[in-house]
């Protein structure tokens, strides 16, 4: 075992997880952003808004992140002067934004069965009292629907996160120089596969690990079975009226 | 003698002209509604005055839950009116067929001042005791914060569950969350609660605490439709007593005489059965 290599090997690599950290941020707040939109739109009752977000649905879990991913980088680059005229070639000529765009529709898809797992879950009690103390729709999605789902949707959320944040190793193949990218190179250079590849996935071992501890304690957190404050001291009333 | 003089005076004075016209809270009129090719309500009508308690009764299957569910609008009525706290609800056809409220604001305003209870408490899981009794104020009447919370503690300690109030529903007792949807209803001033057979899903031993509650609310004097299986509560709490039978209005009357003398057979089996 050459211990130097593997410590220079782990720094090296380790220079690329800020950019795996961000895709896999931006990617997950973006698709999670677009999962609520598909999860409302397909819990709608409406089928002009339910229909498209089904359709969504079933191309991107249907089809291969890596497809997705080069259709966007490769594929939209045969389009150039249409982009160019519209004013978005800036922003698909640049290989970090086609993969934060591509992860984000990718998770998005998956993100908001999820979440309408979660929305179906909620007990059909709890909407009725909502709706009997003069809740309108909109409100009752924010103070009731959501926060219920949320929670219930929690544990298989974490789980995509995870898959999420081994999926950015995707993106070294459109030549970002993440994790993944950047063992790729090194092993060019030394030819040294096992080593490198072997603190590559002690990186990402390391990551999920810290993001499953982090969900866990999300969810204990809003785990509604402990009380949020402490109980402030016993005040004695002398009558039931308000003060 | 002569210092009591003056008072038959000043009841006789009151006497002429108190009898004023009962204030009208809840009027149903003719209320058709159907789930499906069944008809559940064959043209029911209601009138609850301010300070009426009525007991809406009736076995499984007769209507009495749909009908007090339309009074909020929980089901939409096919056909017939209501009117709650003297304002006739409007409503529109929608391009499918199907009624609703016309005017969302408006039901909003009648769901305000008609509150209901659940039988199955329906407390908000993820908000504690005090979140919950807090929330329709603060949220859907934007009251104050400060004065909505001060005014749940007083309703909680009113129904004895003021210790209760930083803990979540998952950890109290039936009766203990059934108590606390009651102050939740309060919460929000209602002119009307509405009771959905609020203690059929309480073991026997909590009902009696729940029972204590809506009691001591009736003796304050506030109208309130209660769906009930309790003959004790609907013969020695309520005013008057409705018999539903099939979707339609069997027997209806003072409670007192209704459960004294009760005019219709089925009424009188119906007592029976509910004795024995």
């Amino acid at each position: 075992m050459d211990l130097s290599f593997l410590q220079a090997t782990l720094l090296t690599l380790l220079g690329g997880l800020p950019l795996t950290l961000n895709l896999t941020a931006c990617s997950v707040l973006l698709g999670g952003a677009g999962a609520l939109v598909l999860a409302l739109m397909r819990t709608s009752g409406l089928v002009l808004l339910s229909g498209p977000a089904r359709a969504y649905v079933f191309v991107f879990r249907g089809t291969p992140l890596l497809i997705q991913l080069f259709m966007v980088y490769y594929g939209l680059g045969q389009f150039r002067p249409a982009l160019q005229e519209l004013g978005l070639w800036s922003f698909f000529r640049d290989p970090y934004y086609c993969a934060v765009l591509a992860m984000a529709m990718n998770t998005a898809a998956y993100a908001s069965e999820i979440i309408r797992g979660g929305v179906a879950s909620v007990p059909p009690g709890a909407l009725e009292a909502a709706s009997a103390c003069g809740m309108r729709p909109l409100m009752r999605l924010r103070r009731i629907v959501l926060p219920l789902a949320i929670r219930q949707a929690l544990p298989a959320y974490g789980n995509e996160l995870v898959l999420m944040a081994k999926a950015t190793s995707l993106a070294s193949t459109i030549t970002l120089m993440e994790v993944t990218g950047l063992a790729g190179k090194m092993i060019a250079q030394t030819y040294r596969a096992v080593e490198i590849f072997a603190c590559a996935g002690l990186i990402y071992l390391l990551l999920t690990f810290f993001l499953t501890r982090a969900v866990l304690l999300l969810e204990w957190r809003l785990s509604p079975r402990r009380p949020r404050r402490q109980p402030a001291p016993p005040t004695i009333r002398i009558t039931g009226e308000p003060a | 003698m002569t210092a009591t003089h003056p008072l038959p005076l000043q009841a006789a004075a009151r006497q002429r002209t108190e009898p004023q016209r009962p204030v009208e809270k809840i009027a149903v009129l003719d209320l058709h509604k159907s789930f499906g090719s069944i008809e559940v309500l064959k043209g029911i009508s209601l009138k609850a005055n301010q300070g009426d308690v009525i007991a809406i009764l009736g076995s499984s299957g007769s209507g009495k839950s749909t009908l007090l569910r339309c009074v909020n609008f929980l089901e939409t009525p096919d056909s017939g009116d209501v009117v709650v706290c003297g304002e006739h609800v409007r409503m529109r056809r929608r391009r499918d067929g199907r009624r609703v409220p016309a005017d969302p604001a408006q039901l909003t305003r009648v769901r305000t001042r008609a509150s209901m209870v659940f039988q199955s408490f329906n407390l908000w899981p993820h908000m504690t005791i005090l979140e919950n009794v807090i929330e329709a104020p603060v949220h859907v009447q934007r009251r104050p914060r400060k004065d909505c919370i001060e005014e749940a503690e007083a309703l909680l300690d009113r129904v004895g569950l003021a210790a209760k109030r930083h803990e979540y529903p998952a950890v109290l007792s039936g009766g203990q969350q059934q108590r606390a949807a009651i102050a939740r209803a309060l919460a929000s001033h209602p002119e009307v609660l509405l009771f959905d057979e609020p203690t059929s899903a309480l073991d026997p031993e909590l009902v009696g605490e729940v029972l204590k509650v809506m009691r001591s609310l009736a003796e304050e004097g506030r109208t309130m439709l209660v769906v009930t299986h309790e003959m004790g509560f609907a013969r020695h709490v309520s005013t008057r007593s409705l018999f539903l039978h099939q979707g339609r209005v069997e027997e209806e009357g003072p409670s007192a005489e209704m459960f004294a003398h009760p005019r219709t057979d089925r009424f009188r089996q119906f007592i029976q059965r509910a004795q024995s």
